[in-house]
């Protein structure tokens, strides 16, 4: 059974007033558990509407969000609920940062969940071990530590939550390159880790290409293709059209197949590309010599 | 939400009134509003109303964000009205519970404040559609000029309100966006008793100031980055020029004024009733 689907999921912001916006488009999706989905979209495609109606942020305007084949909002009272198994984490989640010091500030999810004691204090600890903050710094103010600290602070204080699923909205927003590769990493390394279901919203396709299973590209509030990474990124011209860029490594191999060259099409790394281009290499080498 | 704000809010245009000089529709408004209330009978106040229609036609709004504006405070309208109709002199009409009177004077009044307050909020709307609150502080700031012989700190005033009008569409939407962040970790903010709630909020207002604090530094630095040191020899980006649109529409709404004077004085139909 998948761990969460969506049934022509439409949502509208003010709705009936002059500033009405369908932001998310009939959507429906089928996502199964432990799987690693990125989410892209040029910006305003409606994938922060989209995700933040799968732990109930958002209430549908029209549609359904299934979780374990449930309709989260069957007894709207229980959302909380929701809201621990899908854990979500926003766009600059640092700006929620409130508590006295780190410790307490990525307790807050559990304490609300009705954590206590040396069970909480295992979470939050593991919880920071997976983002890579050190122990010194949790007992410093969520204020004075520096703003890559503080991301990875504000994502624990969501794992913390131990959540089934665990969304990110952008989370490597405004780092730099080694603080995006590193913040990545830890993600997938949580992901293999504990085995549970991840989106990750980005517009960045390097993040994705690396790490995802499956992808999820929306334009205009639609879903414009869902498949695997490979066959998402095999369709580099689609992608260009929506405004989005494949990453340079995956366009040059696929410039090279239209100079006539014999690469695959669907190079998603670097890596990847070096193999692909060794091997061609070493087949020109034979035939010469 | 918080955000369905209509009144005071700039829609932009290129109509006749959004292309006039800020300092002339500031001024124009005051008249208006001294006209509106110096409008003693219905027909000069029919004057006047004509000219608020006028106006509305003239901005290239959509009606409805008139509407709107007016809906708002439809409370305070129907309020005053309603408390004036006991407040008239003269014979009673009716009586209603043996003290409460309707005159013939009341429901005279009555009408003429509904149609007074309703009319000051539209031609206001009409200054505050038309007129970006830059281009407003921006004309306030000038014509509280002589006012520094008081001593009165007219620039820094007015570029205080200037930031805050440019800030307010950003600390609108800041609490939106913390209030999902904290609900997702399971704030709950909905239910429980009064305490409860309040202790409910410390999550959503402790980022709030932090970050409307940051954000006030950042500005003051950037300020200062640009030698910002207040008024004295400032000049300006954008100067204003009173142009024949501007006196056009002075000497239309002098007709108006004019015309609704002579009523008042010569037409005295109020005093018949
Ligand atoms: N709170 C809101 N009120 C009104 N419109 C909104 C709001 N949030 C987003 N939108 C609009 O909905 C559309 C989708 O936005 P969003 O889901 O944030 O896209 P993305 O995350 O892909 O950039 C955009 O056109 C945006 O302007
Ligand atoms: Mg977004």
């Amino acid at each position: 059974m998948p761990i969460l689907e969506t049934q022509q999921l439409s949502y509208v912001y003010g709705e009936g007033t002059p500033f009405e916006k369908a932001a998310v488009k009939n959507v429906s999706l089928t996502i199964h558990k432990g799987e690693f989905i990125g989410v892209i979209g040029h910006t305003g495609s409606g994938k922060s509407t989209l995700v933040q109606q799968l732990n109930g942020l958002l209430r549908p305007s029209s549609g359904r969000v299934l979780l374990d084949g449930k309709d989260i909002w069957a007894e709207p009272k229980k959302i909380r609920d929701i809201r621990f198994r899908v854990g979500m984490v926003f766009q600059y989640p640092e700006h929620q940062l409130f508590e006295e010091t780190v410790y307490k500030d990525i307790s807050f999810g559990p304490r609300n969940m009705g954590i206590r004691e040396e069970e909480l204090d295992r979470r939050v600890r593991s919880a920071a071990a997976f983002v890579g903050l050190k122990d010194e710094l949790l007992e410093a103010s969520p204020f004075e530590i520096s703003g890559g600290e503080k991301r990875r602070a504000a994502i624990a204080g969501v794992i913390a939550m131990d959540p089934d699923i665990l969304i990110l909205d952008e989370p490597t927003a405004g780092l730099d390159p080694r603080g995006r590769d590193v913040l990545l990493a830890q993600i997938l390394n949580y992901h293999k880790q504990r085995g549970n279901t991840v989106l990750l919203v980005s517009h960045s396709m390097e993040d994705i290409a690396r790490i995802a299973d499956r992808v999820l590209v929306m334009n205009n509030g639609s879903v414009a293709m869902f498949d695997t990474t490979r066959a998402i990124f095999a369709r580099g011209e689609e992608l260009e059209e929506m405004g989005l860029r494949v990453p340079q490594i995956t366009k040059i191999m696929r410039d090279l197949q239209h100079a006539g060259w014999p690469v695959s099409s669907g190079v998603l790394t670097v890596e990847q590309g070096v193999r692909e281009m060794l091997k061609l290499l070493k087949e020109r080498g034979e035939s010469h010599g | 939400m918080v955000r369905d704000v209509t009144l005071g809010q700039f829609v932009p245009g290129k109509s006749v009134l959004h292309r006039m000089d800020p300092r002339a529709k500031i001024v124009l408004l005051l008249a208006f509003i001294v006209m509106l209330f110096v409008s003693n009978n219905f027909l000069s106040l029919g004057i006047m109303t004509a000219a608020v229609l006028i106006a509305i036609g003239c901005s290239g709004v959509s009606l409805r964000l008139y509407v709107k504006s007016l809906r708002m405070i439809l409370f305070v309208v129907l309020f005053t009205a309603v408390l004036n109709l006991f407040y008239g002199r003269g014979e009673p009409l009716v009586t209603l519970f043996g003290f409460m009177q309707i005159t013939a004077n009341g429901i005279k009044n009555s009408v003429f404040v509904a149609v007074r307050i309703t009319e000051l909020i539209l031609i206001s709307s009409v200054l505050t559609f038309t007129t970006s609150p830059t281009d407003l502080t921006d004309a306030l700031e000038r014509l509280m000029k002589p006012l520094k012989v008081f001593h009165i700190k007219v620039h820094e005033i007015a570029m205080m309100m200037t930031i805050a009008l440019c800030f307010v569409p950003t600390l609108l939407e800041k609490p939106d966006k913390i209030m999902s962040g904290e609900k997702a970790r399971g704030a709950d903010l909905e239910s429980g008793g009064l305490m409860q709630r309040v202790k409910a909020l410390i999550p959503i207002l402790i980022p709030l100031f932090v970050s409307s604090f940051r954000r006030a530094y950042d500005l003051a630095m950037a300020m200062e980055c640009r030698c910002y040191h207040g008024g004295e020899g400032r000049t300006r980006m954008k100067s204003l020029h009173l142009g024949t649109l501007d006196v056009s529409v002075i000497v239309f709404t002098a007709a108006f004024s004019l015309a609704a004077i002579a009523c008042n004085i010569w037409l005295p139909l109020g005093a018949a009733l």
